[in-house]
């Protein structure tokens, strides 16, 4: 009976000294090592944090050169595009511009010909003009050197030229 | 029958939420291994008195050895030398009528048979099984009944002697100061909190104690209040147990003293009691989620089942502690029980088996004891999850 009757005198020992050690460490073991597996474990999970962040910007960051690579790709082609149609708009353009410059040119040309072929052609109507009096007048005074046929010829105008 | 109230409340607790918690079912393991334990010691003690009554007197008695060991000693008795023992003197503080007295435990010579008078402060003093008693007005020596208790005697008022328990519980404390304040230290010395030297090997104690017991028992947002307490209690029944093992220290047998388990059960069910919340004492009164007739037949079992948690508490601790180093000196006085040498590998190799078990068992029960204090603490401060 003796064994599982508790003294009071231990009683009082162990819950003094239960409380003085409970304070004690309480302040000075639990407070500082409690804190400082916190502090760690916190610091731990910010690290992880802070470099699933990098990650995620790094991430970002390669989403976002590759973006800014497609878009100078697309630019190139957009304008090696305007220059190819430039270019061929300006030979185009060149070409409308050289047929209607030829076009004009031969216009003028055959203007300057046919006036030309005009003054010639006055010039040899007045030459085939002269040229037939002077023929005229031989052939007349040659068939007008027989009297006989100087009759002839008269009375055959005569008989051409119907009084009307 | 403590069991088994333990039981209904735990299985209404199943009931209401629908599930098995598979703590509580092993803390029931638990239960009944200490329970089992309690048979063994049981079975020991009477094993023991037996041997008593085949023997005379004058015969070595395993009994009283045993009990004598197990039990709290005004002196700190080291070894025998020459025939002579020699032990550590403590005081031995008594407070009477006549007031406070205060003497060495040297000066009873060893003996606790009554026979050696101390007189102080006009009172005489005798050690009887190591329980002081103070002798009546004009006896000279002890008289007793048929039972061997004083009749011409009474114990003191109040007993307050530095006892060897009381010793072995400072040099325990003493202890644990060097070992967590060093290992405090070793934090404020390093700049990026990594432990080192005695840290590292207490650090994982107290995670586990935070990680393990704490914050699954009390919840994520409590834990923390109650965690001074928890580590305390485990590092100081942990500790103590551990020097009951060593036999230089003569078995100072600490935890496993009723008084030092009666008290630190106490701490618990104050603690539990204050910081019980509306939902606890509703499901202590009222239990929620029952029938009628079922809440008035639940209600005495649960009011019943609060003191008998911390009792429970207070028996398992004293119990295995005591029923362990009852089994290894019941194995050790097989020697002189037989007085023979043959049967000491024997009874060597059973208390060796023993011990190591018994090593297990100082870190088992100051873990059972954290943990069934936590998991009061727990229910005592769970909310409502309707």
């Amino acid at each position: 009976m003796d064994l599982i009757t508790p003294e009071s005198g231990l009683v009082i020992w162990t819950l003094v000294t239960f409380l003085i050690l409970l304070l004690i460490l309480r302040k000075f073991a639990w407070k500082p090592i409690l804190g400082a597996v916190s502090d760690r474990e916190e610091g731990i999970k910010d690290a992880l944090a802070s470099a699933e962040k990098a990650r995620q910007e790094m991430e970002n960051l390669t989403a976002d050169n590759e973006r800014i690579l497609q878009e100078a790709r697309a630019e190139r082609e957009a304008m090696l595009k305007d220059a190819r149609d430039m270019k061929n708009k300006m030979i185009a353009d060149a070409k409308d511009e050289a047929q209607e410059q030829a076009n004009k040119m031969i216009e003028q040309a055959q203007a300057a010909i046919e006036s030309e072929k005009k003054a010639a052609m006055a010039e040899l109507k007045s030459h085939v003009a002269g040229l037939s009096i002077d023929i005229a007048e031989k052939v007349v005074r040659k068939e007008l050197s027989n009297k006989g046929s100087q009759e002839k010829l008269v009375e055959k105008m005569l008989g051409e030229a119907t009084l009307n | 029958m403590f069991v088994n109230s333990y039981n209904v409340r735990t299985f209404a607790a199943n009931l209401k939420q629908g599930i098995f918690n598979p703590v509580r079912m092993r803390i029931n393991t638990f239960k009944s291994i200490t329970l089992f334990a309690i048979f063994f010691a049981v079975f020991n003690v009477s094993f023991a008195s037996e041997i008593k009554e085949a023997g005379d007197d004058e015969k070595f008695d395993p009994k009283e050895m045993i009990l004598h060991h197990v039990k709290d000693a005004y002196g700190m008795h080291l070894f025998d030398f020459n025939s002579h023992p020699v032990s550590i003197p403590l005081p031995v503080i008594t407070y009477t009528d006549k007031g406070l007295t205060m003497f060495s435990s040297s000066e009873f010579h060893h003996d606790y048979n009554g026979k050696v008078i101390v007189e102080k402060n006009g009172q005489r003093f005798v050690n009887v099984h190591e329980k002081v008693y103070v002798l009546e007005e004009g006896a000279t020596s002890v008289k007793y009944d048929a039972e061997h208790h004083p009749t011409n005697a009474h114990r003191p008022k109040l007993d307050i002697s530095i006892t060897r328990n009381v010793f072995m519980m400072w040099v325990s404390i003493a202890v644990l100061f060097l070992i967590f304040l060093t290992a405090a230290r070793r934090y404020k010395k390093s700049d990026d909190n990594v432990p080192s030297g005695i840290a590292s090997f207490v650090e994982p104690l107290v995670v586990f104690v935070r990680d393990e017991i704490a914050r699954p028992m009390i919840g994520e947002h409590k834990y923390k209040r109650y965690m001074p307490y928890l580590l305390t209690i485990f590092f100081f029944i942990w500790i103590n147990n551990i020097f009951g093992l060593i036999p230089i220290l003569n078995g100072a047998n600490l935890s496993g003293n009723i008084a030092f388990t009666f008290t630190l059960a106490a701490i618990t069910f104050i603690i539990t009691t204050f910081s019980g919340n509306k939902n606890y004492w509703k499901h202590i009164f009222w239990m929620p989620g029952v029938p009628v007739p079922m809440k008035i037949f639940l209600m005495p079992i649960e009011i019943i089942g609060m003191f008998v948690k911390p009792i429970s508490l207070m028996i398992r601790l004293f119990a295995n502690i005591t029923a362990g180093h009852v089994i290894i000196l019941a194995l050790m006085s097989l020697i002189f029980v037989f007085k023979t040498v043959a049967i000491a590998p024997v009874s060597v190799a059973f208390s060796l088996f023993i011990t190591v078990i018994e090593v297990i068992v100082t870190a088992i029960q100051a873990y059972i004891f954290t943990i069934l204090s936590a998991l009061y603490f727990g229910m005592a401060t769970e909310e409502a999850h309707h």
